[in-house]
């Protein structure tokens, strides 16, 4: 099992490299196309401001192979609001793979910081995770519900956090700093029936 | 629904944990990886790591600290204590850290929030600040709330948050270590003027106060360290005494 966690410049990758680790699975860094490609399971973590986040994938030609791969790729945070069409946030262009326009929150503190309770959990991701369970998030804007939301939350309205469409998975809590439950989902991903 | 955050802080010299820590069935009390993992166990939301030591030398031993904690615990933390660029930043987010605490670098030089929110996101940007009331205005304090400076609380607190900080992390040096609750007044204003998330510090003694830092403080999270080192409180029984109040919190 080949393992890619993408290094792009925007995001904390050690802390999912370490969750892997805890798995007993080894991970690699990398932002090189052929690495990416021949991986068995792809992770796209993501922080910071989108479109500066978007530019470092251009740079290195992610933004074109990413929604053409074939593996399991699971975005996490702005990894995964970037999956979408676009974002309020910079007035940015996503990837594309899922339709729809992430926003900024209108309401409560922003950024929303800590552990919330995700619902209506679907799929092969949230195997042996109870409904209700508690993740850590930290973000201020917030994908809308569309067909491909595999699970929602509420911070004044009810949003997604977490997408599946094919082969691509999205979720905008950490799971890598969710203990057990993201633990959890780690694991799904990773053992995923393809 | 959103959770408020129960945080305890570790204080860190030498990368070993100082002020007494006085946990049962924990062979080694001044670990502070140990500790860690024993405080997630427990329930803590969050941690923070205050490094008081803070010289060039023992700058790399936090750094291997921060590298075990994070490899060890599946929580988020925070590390504070010293920092003053965007190199000293990029070095601990490397190594696992999830936020940085800035406190006295923020005020000498305040555009310093601005590059750390561009560079690496507001989401991991805390500011602390540590302020003092004197004839009714709270001043804000450096190095540890030893010394005094002009800014107004409030002031400052605008203008960390317009400059890009994700989070204030607010500690009352009045209530500070005097066990008797913290800064409730001070922090409601805080709270219902800001629109990013506050954390109480300073005063913990009873799991009264934590309620009180909530319900009338209106925090968002609350820090503490000597009432949860010394098991004074335990972060179970604080979590559903907070519950029973109608508190949010992560079971």
């Amino acid at each position: 099992m080949q393992v890619v966690i993408l290094d792009y410049g925007a995001g904390n990758v050690r802390s999912v490299q370490f969750a892997l680790e805890r798995l007993g699975i080894d991970s690699v860094l990398s932002n090189d196309s052929e690495t990416i490609l021949s991986a068995d399971r792809i992770i796209f973590p993501g922080q910071g401001e989108a479109e500066s986040a978007m530019k470092k994938l251009r740079q290195y030609g992610l933004d074109r192979l990413l929604p053409e791969l074939k593996q399991p790729l699971l975005g996490i945070c702005l990894g995964m609001q970037l999956m979408f069409d676009a974002s309020e946030e910079g007035d940015t262009k996503g990837l594309g793979i899922i339709p729809g326009q992430v926003k900024r929150f209108t309401q409560g503190k922003i950024p929303q910081v800590g552990w919330n309770t995700i619902e209506e959990l679907q799929g092969p991701l949230f195997q042996n995770i109870p409904e209700l369970s508690y993740m850590y998030l930290v973000h201020s804007y917030y994908a809308p519900l569309v067909t491909e939301t595999s699970a929602t939350s509420t911070y004044g309205i009810r949003y997604t956090v977490a997408i599946q469409k094919d082969n691509f998975f999205g979720v905008q809590f950490h799971p890598e700093k969710s203990s057990k439950a993201g633990q959890q989902l780690l694991e799904n991903f990773i053992y995923l029936d393809v | 629904m959103l959770c408020k955050r129960i945080i305890p802080c570790l204080d860190i010299k030498d990368g070993r944990t100082v002020k007494g820590v006085n946990f049962v069935n924990l062979r080694d009390a001044g670990d502070p990886v140990l500790l860690a993992k024993q405080y997630a166990e427990a329930g803590a939301d969050e941690l923070v790591f205050l490094d008081i030591s803070a010289t060039e030398q023992n700058r790399k031993t936090l750094v291997d600290l921060v590298e075990k904690v994070a490899q060890t615990i599946d929580i988020p933390f925070t590390v504070g204590g010293g920092i003053s660029s965007l190199e000293d930043v990029h070095v601990l987010l490397q190594h696992g850290a999830d936020k940085v605490s800035i406190n006295s670098a923020a005020v000498k030089q305040p555009h310093l929030i601005d590059d750390l929110a561009n560079q690496f996101g507001s989401q991991c940007i805390v500011v602390a600040i540590d302020a003092k009331q004197f004839d009714g205005q709270w001043l804000v304090h450096l190095v540890g709330g030893k010394v005094p400076t002009e800014l107004d609380l409030f002031d400052w607190a605008k203008e960390v948050a317009s400059r890009g900080a994700g989070e204030i992390l607010f500690t009352s040096m009045d209530h500070d270590g005097t066990k008797n609750g913290f800064a409730n007044a001070a922090l409601k204003q805080l709270s219902q003027s800001m629109e990013i998330p506050i954390i109480a510090s300073g005063g913990a003694g009873t799991i009264s106060h934590f309620t009180d830092a909530f319900i009338h403080g209106k925090s968002d999270a609350a820090l503490a360290a000597s009432v949860f080192h010394f098991g004074e409180i335990t972060i179970p029984n604080l979590k559903l005494e907070l519950q029973k109040n109608n508190i949010p919190v992560r079971l």
